[in-house]
């Protein structure tokens, strides 16, 4: 029974004598700069999917000024910047942005499956929410739907009108009845970004520094409810088309 | 009552292990868990086979020893309960009990359930603690501390350092525990002269021992004995942020 007097690994005898070695790694490289960064890079990107929708929602006054909203994104800062620069200047940031929100995850999630290298026989469910344990492989379809989103709508390519001119007509033909998959797959990714964004909201303002047991409920509300209207937001323009509101 | 157990067997480190299987008969509804598993080994060393090894050392909750996973949960089914306060009337007649040792990197397997935590003693040893003069005990009011204050240090120095946060983390983050640390100290007057180096020092720790990163997800607070709460992690954070900004 004494198996651990034989055993390599003392423990006894070391507590508290003495600091731990400073050998620091850069703060982003630590756990929690990669999370603030990865949570700083998502606000950008929330903030994106406000504008976005809001710009989106211009469907339901009309054509002529959808179109109009569409061209507009081009002329933003004009005459200061010369015309689609400042258009530039916010994918450069964005893609940058999602970069980042990627590296960042990656390297968490590698570090995560490398701290527990034997897994349990058994496992009970991850009590936190659907959300939390989905946040992974949700972002990963996230991505695959932004690719396909640009393919669509920005480049047209992948769009049965895809011109660039009449992005009205461009939406109106891609959620069309008998091209039914791609409302689907639209959907299933604006449920995704819902859900990501359920526990990704209030796990950035948990990373950057809320610790108020009355401001988690908050935080956990308002992520709640955001991602709520942000889904309605996003989900009012398909099903518009689809049910002959939007033509 | 009669039970099937699992249990992971496991020589040495080097040991890969397994799980295996032993019914225990007649055992009292009113033994606690470890109890429990004291029939069984005695059972086992008049057999002549080796005793399953686990830690424990006060079995009244307090002193953090005891470490096991059972069923899938650290500290089995009951909230805010260790294992050797957990009593086997909270199992039925029948029931097959699985288990395990933490898994974590950070925590390996010395023998059986017995795992080494000495990474948690880096993490304390890296920023646990305040410069405060030696001598006799200073009065209690000549420093003193917001009733609040004092509250919410306490109820994260309640924190025993079981290492059951880390068990139940699916990123094996051990950043529950870093976080009692941080805010019970940095709630403190004491603790405020290595309020900054503190924080910076215990995450650079943390890492080191190869624990993952936190996702908020609060597995660990639904399974800490001591219920430490969550709220804790968003004041690491806080704290790390300041820090990090002052000296970069």
């Amino acid at each position: 029974m004494h198996w651990t007097n034989q055993s390599p690994i003392r423990t006894v005898g070391q507590m508290a004598t003495a600091t731990a070695p400073r050998v620091k790694a850069p703060m982003l490289r630590t756990t929690v700069g990669l999370k603030v960064f990865m949570a700083v890079t998502g606000i950008l990107l929330v903030l994106f999917l406000i504008a976005h929708m809001l710009g989106n929602l211009k469907i339901f006054v009309g054509p002529t000024a959808f179109n109009h909203y569409a061209h507009w994104l081009r002329a933003i800062g004009t005459p200061l910047l010369p015309n689609t620069w400042y258009l530039w200047i916010q994918r450069t940031v964005l893609t940058v942005a999602v970069i980042g929100h990627i590296w960042s995850a990656a390297v968490l999630a590698r570090r995560a499956r490398a701290a527990r290298p034997v897994r349990y026989a058994h496992r009970q469910p991850v009590q936190g929410s659907y959300a939390g344990r989905t946040m992974r492989w949700g972002g990963v379809i996230i991505l695959l739907f932004v690719i396909y989103h640009i393919l669509d709508l920005t480049t047209g390519n992948l769009n049965p009108v895809g011109d660039k001119q009449h992005p009205y007509a461009n939406v109106v033909a891609d959620f069309a009845p008998h091209r039914w998959y791609v409302t689907i797959w639209y959907v299933l990714a604006i449920l995704a970004i819902g859900f990501h964004l359920r526990h990704g909201i209030f796990s950035a303002l948990r990373t950057l520094g809320q610790q108020s047991q009355q401001w988690q409920r908050r935080s956990r509300a308002f992520a709640l409810g955001f991602a709520i209207v942000l889904c309605a937001g996003y989900l009012s323009v398909p099903f518009a088309v689809l049910t002959g509101l939007v033509r | 009552m009669n039970l099937t157990l699992r249990i992971w067997r496991q020589r040495s480190p080097q040991d890969k292990g397994r799980m295996v299987t032993y019914q225990v008969s007649d055992v009292s509804p009113d033994m606690s868990f470890l109890e429990m598993l004291d029939v069984l080994n005695e059972r086992l060393i008049l057999e002549g086979e080796e005793p399953v090894a686990f830690d424990h050392d006060c079995r009244e909750g307090i002193c953090g020893m005891c470490s096991m996973v059972i069923n899938g949960r650290p500290h089995g089914p009951q909230k805010l309960t260790t294992t050797c306060q957990l009593h086997m009337r909270h199992f039925k007649d029948g029931d097959t009990i699985d288990i395990e040792p933490w898994r974590a990197r950070a925590f390996p397997v010395i023998k059986d359930l017995v795992v080494n935590r000495s990474a948690f003693d880096k993490i304390i040893q890296a920023g646990g603690y305040i410069s405060a003069p030696t001598g006799s005990a200073p009065d209690a009011h000549s420093t003193p501390v917001p009733k609040p204050d004092a509250d919410a240090a306490f109820e994260a120095a309640e924190c025993i350092a079981c290492g059951a946060c880390v068990a139940a983390c699916p990123n094996g983050s051990g950043m529950l525990f870093t976080a009692a640390k941080i805010t019970h100290l940095g709630l403190l007057p004491q603790g405020q002269p290595e309020r900054e180096t503190r924080v910076l020092d215990m995450v650079a720790a943390h890492d080191d021992a190869g624990f993952g990163g936190c996702t908020n997800i609060g597995e660990c607070t639904a399974s800490c004995p001591k219920g430490i709460p969550l709220t804790t992690i968003g004041r690491l954070n806080g704290d790390f942020i300041k820090a990090a900004r002052k000296r970069s």
